[in-house]
């Protein structure tokens, strides 16, 4: 009954906003539907705190949108995109989601914007590290928000040839995601006059990584990268350190290491690597406050994802309020129109691609005497300016831009 | 004389028992045709068609499980290369209707279940299981590594085109209809192929395969056959899941889906005709209301305590528990 | 350098070194599998979440009580067996007469459950257990940097294997086992509690298991899904082994670790599915297994 109701109210006002009349919010509700991987291996990346990122960013909008009111619904993706796929439709077909957050997995996120595609609601993706998400499977439904690979291999990849690593051998997960990877920081490496003389893929997952940092030692080359992510990446650089890799004079470069990464690792064995992140909860007095804020609900530090559902939350409902209206289209060209200034970004703009470009922070893991506490894990090196983090328009392959 | 009389006697009463149970099931099923056909008025038909398509792979593995004692631990392989092969041929020749597409994922899934057959049917128990694993894990491997299933991000955009050129499927109601009648197509090709003759020798070699190979009969050729009928079907079940979803991923590749198909059949009652779907029914709405309630990070411990509890207190699984129950009271 | 299918000999010492000690953790969680399936004829779906419990125990241990390495190393497996031995007593006692399937679906159904609470509790990124005092560091052998923790991951599993395998083929408690096996109603009939040999069994065969995560604990990330994905290729193990066999799961175990170490070398992308392979190909040549008996 409910749903034939809601039904019966989106027909009128779709019927209104095409005779012209005033814009409005549809069913005077706005509704954000909160997909990622609840129980799975990308959980403690998003999961049910990022979650809560999103109801803290609802509440301190004050809960309502020029009158209309704000509710969440979650679900687990699973990490299936036929799940995602299933619910995303179910979600804007029946329950008149308005705005898709989250988004965690490529095949995931890939399978939900298809979806908000055909239907022309708004989805954006906060986890997933695939460019191309704004590449090749652009649409002009959804906004990458937080990073992507192409920054990660820029960032990382350049700052460790600029300082001599010259000779790279590449560990990369055996998957689409990982090829991304290498494929970006090959290119850096060599445009860069480095030169990569292995790579070696290895199954996903894989627990034991002892037989591959053997075949990096015993390669010659002295930078090895770490193409992989979350468990693998993890696992890799234990068994880097138990295998004495760095002593013996080896650059070790994690290219996609998350915040959770480095705290289960520990500062002991995850000292001095560098790398490259969208966000740092202790980077700047805004980040610290929210941070502290998300501690207090939480008992967990943020991690970028959690920091960018709660920025992009914020940025999407400024722009329904703005455009007084929940329509995709005029919520995201308003999204475009407006740069964004907060806790996660200065200076921050979203393209016509919908790729959000903004600083990123070349980071280096602090040494155990340098910590202070448990989270505090990184020391800012240098900040990478969001026009060259980013793939340029240039190169781009969206169908949204005109090449 | 009279004793053969009797015996044809006793033989008629036999078989009118038998014709009236007959009717009885017929009028039950197109009860639930009737229901079967209402329902997407009710319910958001997207998730009947995600029920229906587990369903049919369930009932196909059941055909195995059920009827011949055989546990395939490898069936995600048939279901992933029949949804692989249409999502490709779909996305590639956009000239192919949906029904060639299909087709052709099924012949190549049945060709499959050739390879895997010849392979596996003279092993026996949890060796059957293993091997089938085994070999469902090489396939895995093989879509991990090929291009053309774009490895981790899937095959998306899949197109859901026009039925035999004609009528749009894009609808999700018609897309529905087409699905149903996919479903009892198959539903009833299981059905006719366990009471026909062919069918009780594959009962009778589950319950006893040395004394059916002493009845002059090859156990392993009809074994070999239910398991390309079976691989058919589950190949099937994919390929126009991935025309309903227009997408073609690893999950469906993946051993956990193997396992995933174990669980609905035998939550359902492993070797009645409706467990199976029954038993994907439930398990695919359940996973569905969990993930999205207030208990999402939850599924997996709550999918896991009623695993546990069934086994323990309902072991003939849902219909196999309320056809004991009809027994006991009824008869 | 002397080469071999141009892999440097060197090198390829130290993958056969570290395939031997990677098989030794094959060897060791297959080895429980088998003593159980051997001995009750369970499919024993949960082992791979008892090993997370072995190492999740180990590190909870350390970070809450400060208990250290080498006595985490028998208490975490002995909390861990006593764990085990109530799931059996009050759980799969129940299903004992019936097919072997159900004890899959029952143990798997219990995998789920443990895998999920811990998940929700302790998250998925894992945790940190520093090697102990003692064995840090690591020796130089010319070919390759050996640290001393591989070195005595594989000596601590060998030294268990063969020792299980002594007792139960050797002693006269391994031949009360084997009998209650065959004929449990004989041997409750000369006096012997069958029942209660089964649950220690059980809890025996969970030890092994907890035994294993605790030796893997200071180099594997501790997260409550790291058994998840190593459980069906310690199946297929004791499977190539021959299910039952004990010392067909100990020697497919290192052998195992051999051969996936070696296709790291040449063929990195199927190192995980080379097992497979093996498998299909043993079974194809000797159905039961290669120490298997044929049925």
């Amino acid at each position: 009954m409910k749903m034939i109701k809601k039904t019966l109210v989106a027909a009128i006002a779709s019927t209104l906003m095409a005779g012209g009349a005033q814009a409005t919010i549809s069913d005077n509700e706005i509704r954000i539907g909160y997909l990622a991987d609840m129980s799975g291996m990308y959980r403690d990346l998003a999961g049910p705190n990022g979650l809560e990122a999103l109801r803290m960013a609802v509440e301190d909008f004050g809960g309502e949108v020029n009158g209309a009111r704000i509710t969440v619904v979650s679900a687990d993706d699973r990490n299936s995109p036929d799940v995602a796929s299933s619910t995303v439709r179910q979600w804007v077909e029946s329950d008149g989601v308005d705005m898709v957050a989250g988004l965690v997995a490529s095949s995931v996120s890939i399978a939900a914007t298809r979806i908000l595609e055909q239907s022309n609601r708004l989805g954006i993706v906060s986890g997933s590290a695939a460019s191309s998400i704004t590449n090749e499977h652009c649409t002009a439904n959804h906004i990458h928000y937080v990073y992507d690979t192409y920054p990660l291999a820029h960032g990382t990849a350049k700052a460790v040839v600029d300082e001599g690593g010259d000779d790279w051998f590449i560990l990369t997960a055996d998957y689409a995601f990982g090829h991304a990877l290498e494929g970006d920081v090959r290119s850096v490496v060599e445009a860069n006059g480095g030169k990569v003389s292995q790579a070696v893929r290895h199954p996903f997952p894989t627990s034991d990584f002892s037989s591959f940092i053997l075949q990096a030692q015993t390669s010659g080359s002295n930078v090895v990268a770490l193409a992989n992510a979350g468990s693998d990446t993890i696992n890799a650089i234990t068994t880097a350190g138990e295998f004495g890799l760095t002593q013996s004079g080896q650059t070790l470069a994690a290219l996609l290491l998350f915040l959770n990464d480095v705290h289960a690792l520990g500062v002991e064995t995850a000292q001095g690597i560098q790398l490259t992140t969208g966000w740092y909860w202790d980077m700047d007095d805004d980040a610290r406050a929210w941070a502290d804020r998300f501690y207090e609900r939480t008992n967990v530090r943020p991690s970028m994802v959690q920091a960018g559902i709660y920025s992009s939350t914020m940025h999407y409902l400024n722009a329904v309020k703005e455009a007084g209206t929940d329509e995709a289209q005029a919520v995201r060209a308003q999204m475009i129109a407006t740069p964004i200034n907060d806790m996660f970004a200065k200076g921050g703009y979203i393209r016509e691609d919908g790729r959000m470009v903004h600083d990123m922070y070349l980071a280096e893991v602090k040494k155990p005497a340098e910590s202070t506490g448990e989270w505090d894990l990184y020391k800012i090196i240098r900040t990478i300016p969001g026009d060259q983090a980013y793939r340029p328009l240039s190169e781009s392959q969206c169908k949204l831009v005109n090449n | 004389m009279s004793q053969s009389l009797s015996s044809v006697a006793v033989h008629n009463v036999g078989l009118e028992q038998q014709r009236r149970s007959d009717r009885r099931r017929l009028i039950f099923q197109l009860v639930l045709l009737a229901l079967a056909l209402a329902a997407p008025f009710v319910i958001y038909p997207v998730f009947l068609m995600k029920v229906l398509c587990f369903a049919l792979f369930a009932v196909a593995f059941n055909l195995l499980l059920g009827y011949v004692g055989l546990l395939s631990f490898g069936h995600a392989a048939f279901l992933s290369t029949g949804g692989y092969t249409t999502g490709y041929l779909l996305t590639t020749y956009s000239g192919l209707t949906p029904e060639l597409g299909i087709l052709a994922g099924t012949a190549t899934a049945t060709m499959l279940g050739l390879v895997f057959g010849l392979i596996a049917i003279r092993r026996q128990g949890i060796y059957f299981a293993m091997i089938t694993l085994a070999l469902a894990q090489l396939v895995f491997f093989f879509y991990v590594q090929s291009d053309f299933t774009r490895g981790e991000d899937g095959l998306h955009g899949i197109p859901r085109g026009n039925l035999f050129g004609v009528i749009s499927l894009q609808d999700n109601l018609s897309m529905y209809y087409f699905v149903l009648a996919i479903f009892v197509l198959g539903f009833a090709l299981v059905q006719r192929t366990i009471n026909s003759p062919f069918g009780y020798v594959l009962k009778a070699i589950k319950e006893n395969e040395a004394r059916t190979t002493s009845l002059g009969y090859n156990t392993d050729h009809y074994k070999l056959v239910a398991f390309v009928i079976s691989a058919a079907l589950a190949g099937l079940a994919g390929s126009v899941k991935t025309i309903v979803f227009q997408l073609a991923s690893l999950t469906d590749a993946h051993w956990h889906m193997s396992g995933e198909v174990v669980l609905m059949t035998l939550l359902g009652g492993v070797g009645t005709l409706l467990g199976p779907v029954i038993g994907a029914a439930f398990v695919v709405s359940l996973e569905h209301q969990l993930a999205q309630g207030p208990l999402g990070d939850w599924v997996n411990v709550i999918l896991g305590g009623i695993f546990v509890i069934c086994v323990l207190a309902f072991r003939a699984g849902i219909v196999g528990e309320v056809q004991k129950f009809m027994k006991k009271n009824f008869n | 350098m002397t080469m071999l299918f141009g892999v440097p000999l060197a090198v390829l010492y130290g993958q056969l070194l570290l395939g031997l000690i990677n098989g030794a953790f094959y060897a060791l969680l297959s080895l429980g599998l088998a003593v159980i399936f051997g001995l009750l004829k369970i499919i024993n779906f949960a082992h791979g979440a008892l090993y997370m419990l072995g190492a999740l125990c180990a590190v909870v241990l350390l970070n809450t009580l400060g208990v250290n390495y080498w006595v985490a190393l028998i208490l975490s497996p002995v909390l861990v067996g006593i764990f085990g031995i109530f799931l059996e007593r009050f759980l799969l006692r129940r299903i004992a007469h019936e097919d072997h399937i159900y004890s899959l679906l029952l143990t798997f159904g219990i995998a789920l459950v443990i895998q999920g609470v811990f998940t929700n509790i302790y998250g998925v990124s894992g945790m940190r257990y520093p090697i102990p005092e003692a064995l840090r560091g690591g020796v130089n052998l010319g070919f390759m940097f050996l640290p001393y923790y591989r070195a005595w991951v594989i000596v601590a599993a060998l030294v268990v294997c063969f020792g299980t395998w002594f007792m139960i083929e050797k002693t006269k408690l391994g031949s009360y086992l084997r009998a209650g096996t065959e004929n449990a109603k004989l041997m409750q009939a000369f006096g012997i509690n069958v029942p209660l040999l089964v649950t220690l069994t059980y809890g025996f065969g969970v030890m092994l298991a907890a035994f294993a995560g605790v030796l893997a604990a200071p180099i594997y990330s501790v997260s409550p899904v790291m058994g998840a994905n190593l459980l069906i290729v310690v199946f297929a193990v004791v499977v190539i082994g021959g299910m039952g066999s004990i010392i067909g799961a100990v020697l497919t175990g290192l052998g195992m670790g051999i051969i996936e170490g070696l296709t790291k070398v040449f063929y990195p992308e199927a190192s995980s599915t080379v097992i497979f392979l093996v498998m299909v190909v043993v079974l194809l040549l000797r159905p039961a297994g290669l120490f298997g008996k044929e049925a």
